[in-house]
């Protein structure tokens, strides 16, 4: 056992890093929230990055990936934290690509996967629905065939950035008369174009735009959308998720975001001594760095297992657990460390009556700025991939064996 | 011991809880909240009607002879429909220095218009690097001709935008963290050199950043004695904690009740997700974390007329662990909510945010845990 980088992993370091501080687009270094970026700005470094050929670093080569092994794409996962780097989106990325490579055929796979590599197709999911959140299985939009056709009717919530989407992964009932809800579900890929989609925004509590509701109604889509086999989209939907579950982590953001916060402390003042020096608030941001560093080891151990052979199993769902809850905290303490300053709403500053708006009397530092809306919208984390109580029944179930 | 309300504290929290339930629904409130005004000065004129306004006052004063277990119940009353009318910084904190520290003049000059309705407050005493204490100010007052100019500012004074006046706390003499030289006045906001930038809150209410540019004030702006202040701000603020750890608890009485029943109606696996123990101990620990809340709220009430060190040492007690409650209550309905919680539509959000920004207000878990220390 070993923890240190070899020379070529040094070296690795140092080409990515070069590599990043060249062509990493200078007006998103550092960006506050993705919902206060543009499309374009969202996209901007996976384009750059399908250029380059790593926007896919976890592919299987012949799809694009980058043959790295887990150590470097750890090692790119930390260089791009360093920058706070906005990383591809992972709807193409992580979510549907690995099942169009695995089970899709090669009609799909030569359509999809380019535009996916390259940042020029934007993905959305259309998993959940107002009834069949946890309970993903009894969803009801259904697909029926006509001719060569799918029609598709239903409701489905949560679609991420579906604003922006090209292209929709939506799973629907073809098979209503199924022995298990699970059996009579389909993948279907859904251009977004399609007539009969509606996509109502959904506002989160942070006042951004980040969901939607998206409708369905009488959507045709020719059957070649289908993946894989017809009423077996449970197994793809499933194994979509531990692919999700195992990238939700966050540890090279968090690990970014705990120096973000030591700076954030060292800035604030308590009894006119740096806040990060007060035993009381050290000692949460230690507990904090512990808990990670856990995590840490806990992720590259699963990491090297993947590169065993194998595929993320049943212990990814710790690795949620625990990185969206060390995601929350970090968040927390970083809304604790601006005081007072957490309170204003930045979302709306100009807009009151008697308001100058003149930067002559600014409104707290900047970097309490995102604080709450941060510290709000990161509440999701736990909610969404499956929320916590659903892995700990994962685990539960597969681990316990209970 | 006797912890029961009297006839007319049971009528004043029923009518109020008429009016919240009535008049303060949540579309009403959600309107109001976004509108121009942030605020419903309709509200707070029936409120002077009732007498909630008035009700800490003496008599003598023109009040109603009540205290603070009625500051207690108004709270409450309010935080259960998030009411974001200025209570605490009106009635409890400008009210209070007056009535602790103002001469009969300045009890004539505001008090009616507090009662009234018609002279509305706000009390700045947090500075952008003083964190909690409030002794560590850079705002001065210096003496000049007969009175004082004011310089200096404050950080995030909540009801500002809808205030006529401010109780500002400045140095008058000392050094930065000096107990001694700290002083209390009253500023009409619409002096020469008050410099104000309005916004809203997270959690719905608007706030100002307060710039003083040489504000010249009276003699009679300063409430108590010049130098002494600090003492009676910390008497005033832990007042304030009372009133809004009182806040804090009607909210989580909401909250709490709100997801139980959503774990009532949500259906999931063919049953109500209520019927899932995991969940139900926790709504058990929510529940919990509430009562154990009102009573140190209650404690925190009864306890400020007692000796200064009792007192103090009971407001600390309920903002630390009020301050606890109020984070894990609202974590918890949010995550029990699932992804409704996270949504702006689902007022609980809305319960959630309140009872976050409720941590940061008059000193945060650490500050009153350290100073619950101090005092053992």
């Amino acid at each position: 056992m070993n923890l240190e980088f070899s020379p070529e992993e040094r070296a690795f370091r140092e080409e990515v890093r070069a590599f990043i501080a060249e062509n990493y687009p200078a007006h998103l270094a550092d960006f506050g929230m993705r919902e206060d970026m543009s499309p374009e700005d969202m996209v901007a470094w996976h384009k750059v990055l399908g250029e380059k050929g790593w926007s896919v670093p976890a592919w299987p080569t012949q799809y694009g990936g980058t043959g790295w092994t887990p150590t470097q794409r750890y090692i790119w996962s930390e260089e791009n934290a360093r920058v706070n780097a906005m990383m591809p989106l992972p709807f193409g990325v992580s979510m549907v690509g690995p099942v169009i490579y695995t089970f899709g055929n090669e009609a799909q796979k030569a359509q999809h996967l380019p535009g996916i590599r390259s940042g020029d197709v934007w993905w959305c999911q259309g998993y959940s629905e107002p009834g069949a959140g946890s309970d993903l299985a009894s969803l009801k939009t259904t697909a029926v065939r006509d001719g060569d056709h799918y029609v598709i009717n239903g409701q489905k919530t949560w679609t991420t950035l579906a604003q922006y989407a090209d292209w929709g992964f939506f799973l629907c009932r073809t098979d209503p008369g199924a022995a298990k809800p699970q059996e009579g579900i389909s993948f279907i890929l859904v251009d977004m174009k399609t007539p009969g989609i509606e996509v109502r925004p959904i506002k989160l509590l942070d006042g951004g735009h980040e969901v939607n509701e998206t409708w369905l109604t009488d959507v045709r889509v020719p059957v070649e959308n289908l993946v894989g086999e017809e009423n077996k989209g449970w197994t793809y939907a499933k194994f979509l998720l531990a692919h999700e579950r195992s990238g939700i982590a966050g540890v090279a953001r968090s690990k970014r975001g705990v120096e973000k916060l030591r700076e954030i402390a060292a800035a604030e003042m308590l009894d006119d001594k740096p806040l990060i020096s007060d035993f009381d608030f050290a000692r949460k941001v230690s507990q904090l760095e512990i808990d990670l560093a856990a995590l840490e080891i806990t992720e590259l151990r699963t990491l090297a297992g993947e590169q065993a052979g194998k595929g993320p199993g049943p212990e990814s769902s710790i690795l949620k657990i625990k990185g969206t809850e060390i995601q929350q905290r970090l968040t927390e303490l970083t809304l604790e460390a601006v005081g007072s300053y957490g309170t204003p709403y930045y979302g709306n500053i100009a807009k009151l009556p008697g308001d100058t708006g003149s930067n002559q009397y600014p409104i707290g530092p900047d970097y309490a700025h995102h604080a709450a809306a941060t510290y709000f919208n990161m509440r999701k984390t736990s909610i969404y991939g499956g929320s916590n109580e659903i892995q700990r029944n994962i685990i539960t179930k597969m681990i316990l064996g209970l | 011991m006797d912890f029961n309300f009297t006839e007319e504290q049971d009528m004043v929290r029923d009518g109020l809880s008429r009016l919240v339930r009535e008049q303060y629904d949540w579309e009403t409130r959600r309107a109001a909240v976004a509108s121009a005004a942030g605020w419903r000065p309709e509200i707070w004129a029936q409120l002077a009607e009732l007498g909630i306004l008035g009700m800490p006052f003496s008599e003598a004063d023109g009040g109603f002879g009540g205290g603070a277990v009625d500051a207690m119940i108004v709270m409450q009353e309010f935080g259960k429909g998030l009411v974001v009318e200025p209570f605490v910084p009106t009635v409890v904190c400008a009210g209070g220095f007056l009535k602790y520290a103002g001469t009969a003049a300045q009890k004539e000059e505001h008090i009616g218009g507090i009662v009234d309705g018609s002279r509305v407050f706000a009390f700045a005493y947090a500075e952008p690097r003083g964190r909690y204490d409030y002794a560590n100010l850079v705002t001065t007052a210096k003496k000049a001709g007969g009175g004082y100019v004011l310089s200096g500012h404050k950080a995030v004074v909540i009801g500002a935008p809808w205030a006529s006046h401010l109780i500002v706390t400045a140095r008058t003499a000392g050094g930065q963290r000096d107990h001694d030289g700290v002083s209390v006045f009253v500023v009409d906001k619409s002096a020469k050199g008050v410099i104000t930038r309005d916004y809203e809150t997270v959690d719905g209410r608007r706030a100002s950043e307060v710039y003083f540019e040489n504000v010249a004030l009276p003699a009679d702006a300063l409430i108590g004695e010049e130098g002494a202040g600090l003492p009676l701000i910390e008497r005033v603020s832990d007042e304030a904690i009372a009133a809004q750890c009182a806040e804090a608890c009607g909210a989580m009485q909401v909250a709490h009740a709100m997801t139980v029943e959503y774990s009532r109606q949500r259906k999931q696996f063919g049953v109500p997700i209520g019927s899932f123990q995991v969940l139900q101990h926790r709504m058990v620990d929510m529940y919990t974390e509430y009562e154990q809340s009102v009573s140190l709220t209650y404690l925190a009430t009864l306890r400020l007329d007692a000796a200064e060190k009792e007192r103090k040492r009971a407001a600390s007690a309920a903002k630390v662990r009020v301050g606890q409650a109020a984070i894990k209550v609202g974590q918890e309905a949010v995550q029990i909510h699932g992804g409704n919680g996270v949504t702006d539509e689902y007022a609980i959000g809305h319960y959630f945010k309140r009872l976050t920004i409720f941590d940061s207000e008059f000193g945060n878990v650490d500050h009153h845990m350290k100073r619950h220390i101090a005092l053992a």
